[in-house]
This record gives structure tokens, sequence and C-alpha cells, in this order.
């Protein structure tokens, strides 16, 4: 009888286990099938606005990898652009002080840049709590700033890194004009490292940084180290990161100091925020939205943008707290347990 | 020698006035746990009235600075009512998004209003010359600035440390619940609290206006500034404030004076070991 209920309840569970898998999988594909679908729609719609599409592409990058430490871990930081910067500085200098131009090998150069400033930022900022851990974000990227302002034969200081000369694409696509290639080149990124992460992020070590967030003091009583586990994670944003300034500096061929500002990193919060923390397909909502936005309203009108940037995020937290794509799916989820369906 | 006394002057006034800015950040910081970048906004609100009323209306500077008070305490009050009172008690997160919102707009309304160019507040003659003090001369001006900061933190040590108000204020600093069930309205030791916060930061943007020039990005430029100083001092402390104002403003201005090209990189060094080591700030209670 017992054995007959253990065989019953075991097959529950993994029947339940593989509906689970199951359902992941759907929604990975129906993740995976909207990039495509945006992207493609953006190659038509804007074929003369690739760069501003790519550069789209590259910030996302740098607002996954922020989701990751402040979504995931609950670490919040306005220096998340730190590592960004370092990986668009080192796929720079690969190319125009060691002559690899190859992008394949500058782009992986920008993921280790990245990963090592992830350990050293995740090392520093997990010295403090709260408003000191902010602070210590900002004081970060101001140092990382100062430090490639002076270094100006490495990064060309204010002027700008530039001199960047890049290879045809497996020695097959050439890096053209109009930024044709280098679009392709920022989707399949995205697309590869969304899938990545969604891996990452369903993992046991995913489910156990969501743990940290919750509760470190009872991640820490169930035996597991959450300073050990979130250095980790940080060392994963900053390789995602890296990607992500490799990207803009393979785009672009030039590297400005911005890509390491505060700004940036606030902006960066501020997009991710504005779609919905703890989530990947927030954090590519927010910064879809804020971004074209943000050209929408500074092309309407110079004067204004900056106000009406300003409105928006007051009208988000006013009417939408938990971002706009954890909104949606609120309202969607409401509806259908209205209808009587279960959410799988 | 010279040197050293000219910076010891300069850096100790603009410990002062950065005191004088950012004290009222930090005791709401401490009191509401509000993280409010906005802070800043209303220092430069206060320097944009002081330079209409004194430049434009060329009413005078002592007039100037009471109008920049009252009136970015007016301007304070619906702000207060209508976006801070959502945000109390809300994950950080959420309050950073709320006041950089709020920042973005003052930035833009202040662009539009004001016009971009720097603006200056004329001084009144008595404080414009320097003091000879027989062996050297000073600014009366950093004088007039740091003797501002003195007078401001033995104010508010008075009222926190002396008063009836003062009581109930620190009792809602360490426990607002308790508090408001023994009777203390914390809800007006709220709006008081940050009435005077915002006071204090329109105050100090005139009398520092110096030292800070009052243009539209002053707001986002000095935000992080202010930020800093309130957490290596420690949320809702005075004497923390006071010691990190000196310090962080001392190590600024030498670094400016002897190492200029070096932009504020010790500044920032300087913050990230302070806080490795106190990581809740100078005066900070360990939670």
């Amino acid at each position: 009888m017992t054995e007959k209920t253990n065989s019953t309840l075991a097959a529950g569970a993994a029947t339940t286990r593989s509906r689970l898998r199951a359902g992941f999988i759907k929604r990975d594909l129906y993740g995976f099938a909207a990039i495509v679908i945006v992207a493609a729609a953006g190659y038509v719609l804007f074929p003369d606005n690739l760069a501003l599409l790519t550069r789209i592409i590259a910030i996302a990058l740098l607002v996954l990898s922020l989701d990751l430490v402040t979504g995931y871990c609950g670490v919040a930081t306005l220096g998340q652009a730190a590592l960004f910067g370092s990986g668009a500085y080192a796929a720079g200098i690969l190319s125009a002080h060691y002559g690899i131009n190859d992008p394949l090998l500058m782009t992986l150069g920008g993921i280790f840049a990245g990963a090592v400033a992830g350990l050293i930022c995740g090392i520093v900022m997990l010295r403090a709590h709260g408003l000191p851990q902010l602070v210590l974000s900002i004081a970060l990227v101001y140092l990382f700033h100062e430090f490639a302002n002076k270094a100006s034969s490495w990064t060309g200081g204010s002027d700008g890194l530039s001199g960047i000369v890049l290879d045809p694409l497996f020695g097959l696509y050439e890096f053209d004009l109009f930024g044709h290639t280098a679009y392709f080149f920022g989707v399949v990124l995205l697309l590869i490292v969304f899938t990545l992460l969604r891996i990452v992020v369903r993992s046991p070590f995913g489910m156990l940084c969501r743990g940290i967030k919750e509760d470190p003091v009872r991640i820490r009583a169930l035996g597991a180290s959450p300073h050990k586990a979130v250095i980790k994670m940080y060392i994963i944003s900053g390789a995602v990161a890296g990607t992500g300034g490799a990207l803009s500096a393979i785009s672009t061929q030039v590297v400005a100091l911005d890509a390491l500002s505060f700004t940036q990193s606030a902006e960066a919060l501020v997009m991710l925020v504005l779609g919905g923390t703890g989530s990947l397909f927030g954090a590519l909502v927010g910064t879809v939205i804020f971004m074209l936005f943000e050209d929408f309203v500074s092309a309407a009108n110079p004067f204004h943008w900056l106000t009406m940037v300003g409105a928006l995020l007051i009208v988000v937290v006013l009417f939408a707290p938990k971002g706009i794509f954890g909104t949606v799916q609120d309202l969607l989820s409401v509806r259908k347990n209205t209808t009587g369906e279960t959410r799988p | 020698m010279q040197t050293v006394f000219s910076i010891a002057v300069d850096a100790l006034a603009y410990g002062m006035v950065l005191f004088v800015i950012s004290i009222g950040l930090s005791v709401t910081m401490g009191l509401m746990r509000v993280v409010n970048l906005a802070h800043g906004g209303f220092a430069m609100i206060g320097g944009y009235i002081a330079s209409y009323v004194a430049r434009d209306l060329a009413l005078g500077y002592g007039l100037a600075l009471i109008a920049a008070v009252v009136f970015t305490i007016l301007i304070a009050i619906p702000i207060e009512r209508l976006l801070y009172r959502r945000i109390y008690g809300q994950p950080e997160l959420t309050q950073v998004l709320m006041t950089i919102g709020i920042t973005f707009c003052i930035i833009g309304i202040a662009n539009f209003v004001m016009g971009p160019t720097l603006k200056t507040i004329p001084l009144a003659p008595s404080l414009q010359g320097s003091a000879d003090l027989g062996f050297r001369t000073i600014p009366i001006h950093r004088l007039f600035a740091i003797a501002c900061g003195l007078a401001v933190a033995l104010g508010l040590w008075y009222a926190i440390e002396k008063t009836n108000f003062g009581i109930k204020l620190r009792a809602s600093v360490d426990n607002a619940a308790m508090a408001a069930a023994l009777g203390v309205r914390t809800e007006i030791v709220y709006a008081v609290s940050f009435a005077a916060a915002v006071g204090l930061a329109a105050f100090g943007g005139v009398v520092g206006s110096e030292f800070l020039p009052v243009e539209p990005y002053y707001a986002l430029r000095y935000m992080v500034t202010f930020l800093v100083v309130v957490s290596v001092g420690g949320a809702g402390s005075i004497p923390g404030a006071l010691a990190a104002c000196l310090l962080l403003g001392a190590i600024d201005t030498t670094g400016r004076y002897l190492m200029p090209e070096f932009g504020e990189f010790f500044f920032y060094l300087a913050v990230i070991a302070i806080i490795c080591v106190f990581p809740s700030g100078l005066a900070g209670r360990a939670k």
C-alpha cells in the first residue's frame, strides 16, 4: 500500500518536474522567438538606424548583467558600467595596441576583462550593505573612470580610444558602414547570452542566489556561503557586461570615457527597474522601452527630454511599482486566474 | 607654508559647505530611511532663487538668503506630500528610481526656466575682499562659510539634544513605531525635519555657490558627493557627518591643489578605504 503510494508520489513528482521543465523550455522558446521577431522587425522597420539598434543590444547586455546581481542577488549597485567599460576598453586596446583585429577574439578579451572587473568589484562591494554599498559602487565606477582618464597612453583619455580596425567576421563578413554585420553579430551574441543566462538562473546555483536575496541568514544556516555565491554571480555578470562593452567597441569602433561613467550605470539601473527586476525579460523590455523613449523624446524636443524621462520614472514608480514587465505579467495572471485556468 | 595655510582654509570652508548641505540629507535618511537623490536639486533651487533675488531684483544678499530658504521649502512641501509620501518604507531601488526621476525633472525645469548658463550670486559688500590676520589674509567669504557651518552644527546640536522636539526626533529615528505608540506624532516630526532638511540644503546651496557653482546639472553633478558624505559619516549622525565632511573636504581640496591631473581619484579611493574599514560609516551603528 505504502509502496504503491510512494511510487505514485514519485511518478507524480517526476511528471510535475518534467511538466515544469517543459514549461520552462516553452517559455525559453517564446523568449528566443520574441527576440528574433523584435530583432527582425527592427531590421525591417529601421534599416537606416541600425547603429541605434546595435547600441540598444549592447546596453541590453549591460542591463542583463545588472539584473544578475541586483535582481537575482539583491545587491543594489550604481556602478555596473565599470564592468561594461572594462570590456569595451579591453576589446578596443586589443585592436588598437596589439593589432588583434578578429572580432571574436576581441569579444573574448572583453568577456575576460569584464569578468576580472566583476571579481574586483564583487569583492569590494560585499564589504558593506545597504546605503554604504550603493556608495561603494559609485566610488568604484568613478575610480575606474579616473583611472582610464589618467592612463591616456593606453585608453586615449578624454579623447576616447580610436584606431580600432576590424577584420571580417569569420573572414567572410566585412563590417560595413551601415552596420549590417555589427547588428547581426549583436543579435547572435544576445541570443547566445540570453539562452546561457536562462540556464544559469534556473540552475540550483541561480536558485541559491534568489534565496540569498530573500534571506541570507537562512541560506547561511542551511550551510551555503552567500558570499561565495554572490562573487561567482558577479564574475558571470562581469562576463555578460564585458560582452556588451566589446560589442559597443566593435560596432562603433571607438571607446569613449562615457562607457565607464556613473551616468551610464544610473541609466542602466533605471532601465532595469523600469522593466522589472529579477526577470531577464524585464531587463530586455526595460532597455528597449527606455532607449527608444529617450531617442524619440530627445529628437522630438531636445529641451524637455530630461523632464519627460524624469516624469516617466515617477509615473512608473507610482503606477507600475513592479516594473513594466512585472505589472503586465501580474495583469495577465489575474485574468488567467479569473477564467479558472492555472498558471503553467 | 603659504600653500598649506590656504589649502587648510579652503578645505575647512569647503567641508563646512558640504556639511550644511548634506546634514539635512543625513537626518532624513536616518529618520525616514529614504535614499533621497534629489537633495542636491533642492540646494540648486535655493541657489537659483538667491541669484534671482540678489542679481535680477537687486535686493541684497541677506534677503536673497532668506528668500531662498523660504521659497525652496514652499516648493518642496507639495513634492513631499504628493511624491515622497508614497515611497516611505519602499525598497531602496524604488526610492532610487523615484528620486532620480524627481532630479531629472528639476534639472529639466531649471534648464527651461533659468537657462543653461551659470548663475552667480553677488555677495554683499561686507563679504567681499579679504580679512587681514596680521600674518595672512583670508577671503572674508571663506570665513563666512566656516561660520555658517559652525552655526548650523551648533544649532542642530542644541535642537536635537536639548529641545523637546529633539527628543521626539531621536525617538523616531531609533524606533518610529514605538515612538508613535508612545504618542509622538511621527508624521509631524517627519514633515518638520523634511522641511528643515530642504531649508538647510537651500541655505548651503547659496552659501556654497562659490565652491559649487549654480547651473542646471548641479543636482546631478554633486548628488554623488552629498551621498558619499552621508554614507561615510553614517546616516543620521551629526558628529559623523561633520567629521566626514571635514575629512573628505580636506582630501578633495588637497588633491585638487597638489595633483589636479588626478581629478577625484584620491577622493574616491579614500571613500572606498573608509567604507571598507567602517561599513556603516564613521559614526554609524552596526545593524
